[in-house]
């Protein structure tokens, strides 16, 4: 897996980023992917911002699982970001562990992987981070950008940090601040994983071996706060797992604690323990209107940016209310935004599915945020 | 219902409405009327629309525009937010248009309510002399199925809006292709020969 992750397209970012936490780092590695080309007047690009356990594998096949890419339901040729007309930017997110720095990484103090020594980073700290990839591809303005879940909330701060860097917005199913709800649940994935003896407080590295089961159970809890109530009960019911009837064990007798656990075990083959604790973590500290002293509004005074909120009817995570919250405070800064609640039983994870609403709405906007933007430019 | 509206009306809408002003356009449709003042009075527009399929249309006609339920989620909108908020025959079908049109004045530097009117001739004689619900081009659905709550005429909008202590700047009946100048002195007769009453109120 290390030497597939050296084959990855990388920057070594130099300018040192000063961290919220109040640490410092510099020439750090930065790892992305593209889709598509960049036409001659570098106006078609569209920045991608991943989920909490998502990489800059968008699309296609993703060459370190070999699994398909996160978001080919919406990304690639023909599809609703269509990659034959528009250039597709995604980074992997610092604190990750698909080649940008993360807590697995070798610290050059120590010359042994940072474990906990890694500093507290988060949502402004990972979009600083990727402006630089901007800068290094020579992308002024970006056509678009957009990511749901943690990617909403990226881009959320990407558009109240950078002002006017991207002509539009897709911010789908996130929030302005992490929410109680949302935060419990982190923890309980955090303490899944700290709780697994084999941990041992981040330094399980020194011994070349994973908290497969503290990490599993993190997946797991994660994957039941993306379906919904009914979808859940749709697809599983009480099904059993390939047998007439109960074993009387503890062995995964309903179809439903089969697929968790083939989820939760999927996992750990491709994700680091120790970035699901920093990458949650920067996820719980999100409160953009504390940044601004209280004022949601106040973040997003000035924008230019066009807005499209997404959110979806059974989405429980990241509910209808959180989203409109930030339509509200958009609203009442005078920005340009346009909203969309999608019904689906699909929860949370609709927005990574064939829901053909919500691809349409997201072609739509697109492509009519591209004949603008030739336009504006144009003049 | 917004589909089987009279373009006429679009148009009338659009003369009153000065160039490079800020419109909501409450329950916008399918966006026609954004559309319209976008491209031909530059102006700015935002759109609430409450059905998917339409907030899809408008997207794709790149007009911004919020899904939303016009009788709950105003609120969302800043006090003096917009030049013109424009409500187009929907007034009626709403639980409380009192509580409605007081957002909209609270939003709106002015409001433009168009309303279709129940004093119609038309409509008048066929409660008159048949004795049923009238069903109109206007009006037309059947009394069980109908979303109008509150069917009004022009007069009684008049009187709303006196009774309200709100400003009454211009309104206009719609016959058809022609339009006239609704005043007090000739309230009575425009009453009776308007299909639409359209409002510049605030």
């Amino acid at each position: 897996m290390n030497r597939k992750l050296e084959n990855i397209k990388k920057i070594k970012v130099e300018k040192p980023l000063k961290l919220d936490c109040g640490k410092t780092i510099n020439n750090f590695p930065l790892a992305y992917e593209t889709y598509g080309k960049l036409n001659k007047n570098k106006d078609n690009a569209i920045l991608v911002f991943h989920a909490l356990t998502g990489d800059q594998f968008v699309s296609g096949t993703n060459p370190i699982t070999n699994k398909e890419g996160w978001w080919v339901t919406a990304v690639g040729p023909g599809k609703a970001l269509d990659t034959n007309k528009y250039f597709v930017i995604c980074a992997n997110v610092i604190g990750g562990c698909m080649g940008s720095l993360g807590p697995k990484d070798i610290n050059p103090e120590t010359k042994q992987p940072y474990g906990l020594e890694f500093p507290v980073i988060t949502i402004r700290d990972m979009v600083r981070a990727q402006e630089s990839l901007l800068d290094h591809l020579g992308i002024k303005k970006l056509l678009c950008a957009t990511g749901g879940s943690m990617g909403g909330m990226q881009l959320l701060q990407f558009c109240s940090t950078f002002p006017n860097r991207c002509f539009s917005a897709i911010p789908i199913a996130c929030s302005s601040s992490h929410s109680a709800q949302n935060i419990a649940l982190n923890e309980l994935a955090r303490q899944a994983i700290m709780a697994d003896p084999v941990w041992d407080k981040g330094k399980y590295f020194l011994k070349d071996v994973q908290p497969k089961n503290g990490l599993a159970v993190a997946r797991m809890v994660g994957h039941i706060s993306y379906l919904s109530e009914k979808g859940m009960q749709e697809k599983f019911g009480r099904k059993l797992q390939e047998k007439a009837d109960y074993e009387f064990s503890f062995n995964a007798d309903f179809q439903v604690e089969s697929y968790l656990r083939h989820q939760g075990f999927a996992f750990v083959e491709r994700f680091d323990a120790n970035s699901v604790l920093y990458i949650t973590r920067a996820m719980d500290y999100f409160d953009l209107s504390k940044q601004f002293k209280g004022g949601l509004v106040e973040a997003f005074k000035g924008q230019k940016t066009k807005f499209l909120i997404i959110s979806f009817s059974s989405d429980w995570l990241y509910t209808t209310k959180e989203n409109k919250d930030i339509v509200i405070a958009l609203n009442a800064s005078g920005a340009d935004v346009s909203y969309s609640e999608i019904f689906t039983d699909k929860g949370h994870d609709s927005f990574l599915l064939q829901v053909p609403d919500f691809l349409k709405t997201l072609k739509s906007f697109v492509d009519s945020m591209y004949e603008k933007f030739k336009n504006e430019k144009r003049i | 219902m917004r589909n089987l509206k009279m373009k006429k009306e679009f148009k009338v809408i659009a003369d009153l409405l000065p160039n490079n002003t800020r419109v909501l356009d409450v329950g916008c449709g399918d966006g026609s009327l954004m559309d319209l003042l976008y491209k031909k009075k530059n102006i700015e527009v935002r759109g609430l629309e409450l059905d998917q399929i339409n907030v899809q249309q408008c997207i794709h006609k790149g007009l911004p525009v919020i899904q939303g339920n016009a009788e709950t989620e105003l609120h969302q909108f800043p006090n003096q937010s917009f030049d013109y908020v424009v409500l187009s025959q929907t007034l009626q079908a709403f639980y409380n248009p009192e509580k409605v049109l007081r957002e909209l004045l609270r939003i709106g530097k002015s409001v433009i309510i168009s309303i279709p009117n129940f004093g119609y001739w038309k409509v008048r004689t066929k409660l008159l002399f048949f004795g049923k619900m009238p069903v109109t081009k206007t009006l037309p659905n059947t009394w069980y199925n109908t979303p109008n709550l509150h069917m009004c005429t022009i007069k009684d909008l008049f009187s709303f809006c006196d009774e309200k202590k709100i400003k009454i700047q211009k309104v206009i009946g719609v016959n058809e292709d022609k339009t006239s100048l609704i005043k007090r002195n000739n309230l009575e007769i425009k009453n009776l020969f308007s299909k639409l009453g359209i409002f510049l109120i605030g």
